[in-house]
């Protein structure tokens, strides 16, 4: 689904990511971990297609396309979705007018009819459930005012609505309490399926508890120098970011 | 024939030694005649060049009408039936307009007819007060042909069904047309009004319409008033809007500029009574080659007045956004609160925004505050909107939208906020 190779990118003079490798298939969740600054949400920002990095190297093939030379937004109309570390706030725009406005213009994309009031109504009603969030909030200006808890049911919110191929929760968990940090996770757990895969972008092995990853990387310095299974996560959580750190001088010595 | 000529004439012409105006025409002339037309380095005028509007090949006067039915297909959606003034080429025409209100609540009539009968004394008392805050010409030029204008009351104690809607219908089609309309409001105690100002150029030349719509309010009265002008981009336009409280009442207007060739809107707030309160909001969204320039006074000159001022532009394309808003605070005008804000967007990279507060306070115990933004679209909403697969198009319609929001929130009328909004919505070209 997602193949990644050799990718290089920076934003303004400083180099962030030095050659990453990673391939995603159908059905599969992959956990990102690193250290602070190892280049964690800069892979999944140019993966959205962020314009303030610049890619100066490698290649992305997502779906058969090369995922570097499409838009942000034709992106995810192809089925990418970023579920943001920061969501932002858009005083005046209602999120309900906002998500309408994007269902439709990928179904518009894809060749399909607008939803029609009723139908979006009935879409949005069963993945509000998902997430427990209340219309009241979706009537709201989007993600203005809301606690840290809301702005990140919200983004799986938007997930669940647009049903993406390939999502990357990039610090989902960050600012979560341990229910909000539950109900968001099951809601991904509920959208799991054969067909879609995850990129899951943690600083700590907590939300892996919830979120169960076939396999899990560690960025360290714009490279991924480990990769394993869940177990991976377990022994970053026992042993720290040091021992990743130590071990890697070692080899580049 | 040169431009002076042509006005000399068309003044000659239209001035009635019977009118109860012609004194206060006569004298706007013999202003006009010596200020002449405002250059770019009068400071009032210095973004704005209005001289050059002024060619030999302008038509001023009255000409053939429109018929009813041109007359109504240009009515504001759900206004139909309403309260409407209807002035062609800058004169006012009873016999177009329409009266929905009880004549117990509301009288329209020609200014000349309200010089002469028992609306005489409150003519010769208020009208021309704006001329006090211009002395530039401009405004009295239109006083030269106040002859034209309308005159409307309120009745004391009354409020009114619906709005009065004022539509200024110009017609282009033998080129250049000059129009001056000129407009005198009475608001009586205890009176509520809306008033909302609507441009129609009726043929395919240039427009050059110079207003001047002056309102007093009594005791207790409410006015909401809203000029939306969307008249084109073959059409130029200088207004002046000034509102006198004469005793404590409440005045709110919303100024809503859409396209033109060259704007200009001044708007004063004259606060003469204690405890007056008024409200201040403009939009300008623009393109092409549009200059609009918004001019606002609030004037205060006794204790515990409010006003609140928020203007919000919007410029595409070679546009250039003007505001500059002065606030004064007379020394008898304690506790005064005084609030403006002035944010711009540049979206076109040749539009332009120049924006200048103008506070001059001579009380010492008071309120004011006053901030202005220039800025673009903000770039993490933008990719926040695109990466839930929104075109870029959207994305900003969707943001510019919600910019207007302020602004359009702020009409109280339905009929008229869904109207300016459908306006707004097709400029944004929103697509979904």
């Amino acid at each position: 689904m997602l193949k990644i190779e050799n990718l290089q990118a920076r934003i303004e003079e400083k180099e962030i990511l030095k050659g990453i490798n990673l391939e995603i298939k159908p059905g599969e969740v992959h956990a990102i971990m690193g250290p602070n600054g190892s280049g964690k949400s800069t892979l999944a920002s140019v993966l959205a297609g962020r314009e303030a990095y610049e890619v100066t190297g490698g290649s992305v093939d997502f779906l058969g396309k090369d995922l570097l030379e499409l838009s942000p937004e034709d992106r995810a109309k192809e089925g990418l979705f970023l579920a943001f570390q920061y969501p932002v706030e858009i005083p005046g725009v209602s999120t309900t007018n906002f998500i309408k406005t994007a269902v439709n213009e990928k179904r518009k994309y894809q060749g399909l009819d607008p939803l029609d009031a009723a139908q979006f109504l009935r879409t949005m009603k069963e993945k509000m459930k998902l997430v427990q969030i209340d219309q009241s909030l979706l009537s709201r200006s989007l993600n203005e005012g809301f606690s840290g808890g809301e702005k990140k049911r919200n983004e799986i919110f938007q997930m669940a609505m647009l049903e993406p191929k390939l999502a990357i929760l990039d610090e989902t968990d960050s600012g979560l309490d341990i229910d909000a940090l539950r109900i968001v996770a099951n809601g991904v757990n509920e959208l799991r399926s054969a067909n879609n895969a995850f990129l899951v972008v943690t600083h700590y092995q907590r939300l892996l508890d919830y979120i169960v990853p076939d396999f899990v990387h560690v960025l360290y310095n714009g490279r991924i120098v480990r990769s394993g299974t869940k177990e991976l996560a377990l022994e970053l959580e026992e042993k720290g970011y040091d021992f990743i750190k130590a071990e890697v001088e070692k080899e580049t010595v | 024939m040169d431009v002076k000529t042509i006005l000399q004439d068309t003044f000659t012409a239209s001035s009635s030694a019977h009118s109860g105006l012609s004194a206060f025409q006569q004298e706007s002339w013999t202003n006009f005649s010596n200020w002449g037309l405002p250059a770019l380095k009068h400071e009032e005028w210095r973004y704005t060049r209005i001289r050059n509007l002024f060619t030999d090949k302008l038509i001023a006067g009255q000409h053939q009408l429109p018929t009813k039915e041109t007359i109504s297909s240009y009515m504001l959606p759900g206004l139909e039936s309403s309260n409407s003034i209807i002035f062609v080429n800058g004169y006012f025409v009873p016999e177009l307009s329409h009266i929905q209100d009880d004549e117990s609540s509301l009288i329209i009539k020609s200014l000349d007819t309200a010089s002469k009968d028992e609306d005489a004394p409150f003519v010769k008392q208020n009208l021309g007060h704006s001329a006090r805050y211009h002395t530039d010409g401009i405004n009295a030029l239109n006083g030269a042909f106040a002859a034209g204008g309308v005159y409307m009351r309120v009745k004391k104690g009354k409020s009114l069904t619906a709005p009065v809607a004022i539509y200024h219908f110009s017609d282009s089609s033998n080129g250049l047309r000059f129009s001056q309309p000129r407009v005198l409001v009475n608001i009586e105690a205890g009176a509520q009004a809306t008033v909302v100002e609507h441009y129609i150029n009726l043929g395919s030349g240039d427009t050059l319409t110079n207003e001047v719509l002056e309102i007093c309010t009594s005791q207790d009265a409410v006015l909401y008033y809203i000029k939306i002008q969307d008249e084109g981009n073959a059409s130029s336009h200088t207004g002046t809007t000034h509102i006198r409280q004469l005793a404590k009442s409440l005045t709110h207007a919303v100024t809503i500029t859409l396209s033109g060739k060259v704007v200009r809107n001044n708007l004063n707030m004259v606060m003469e009574a204690e405890h007056g309160e008024s409200h201040m909001y403009g939009l300008y969204l623009l393109e092409g080659e549009t200059l609009a320039d918004n001019h606002t006074i609030v004037d205060n000159a006794m204790p515990h007045c409010y006003s609140n001022e928020l203007y919000k532009g919007i410029m595409d394309g070679h546009s250039t956004g003007v505001f500059n808003g002065k606030i004064f605070v007379r020394k008898d005008a304690q506790k005064t609160n005084a609030y403006q804000s002035n944010k711009n967007i540049l979206i076109g990279s040749n539009s332009a925004a120049n924006t200048k507060p103008q506070l001059e306070i001579f009380a010492d115990d008071v309120k004011c505050s006053h901030g202005c933004t220039i800025g673009k679209l903000d770039e993490d909403a933008l990719f926040y909107l695109r990466a839930r697969g929104i075109s870029i198009e959207n994305a900003q319609a969707l943001l510019l939208h919600a910019f207007a929001m302020d602004i359009l929130d702020q009409i109280k009328d339905e009929h008229v906020r869904a109207f300016a909004d459908q306006l707004i919505s097709k400029r944004l070209l929103f697509t979904i």
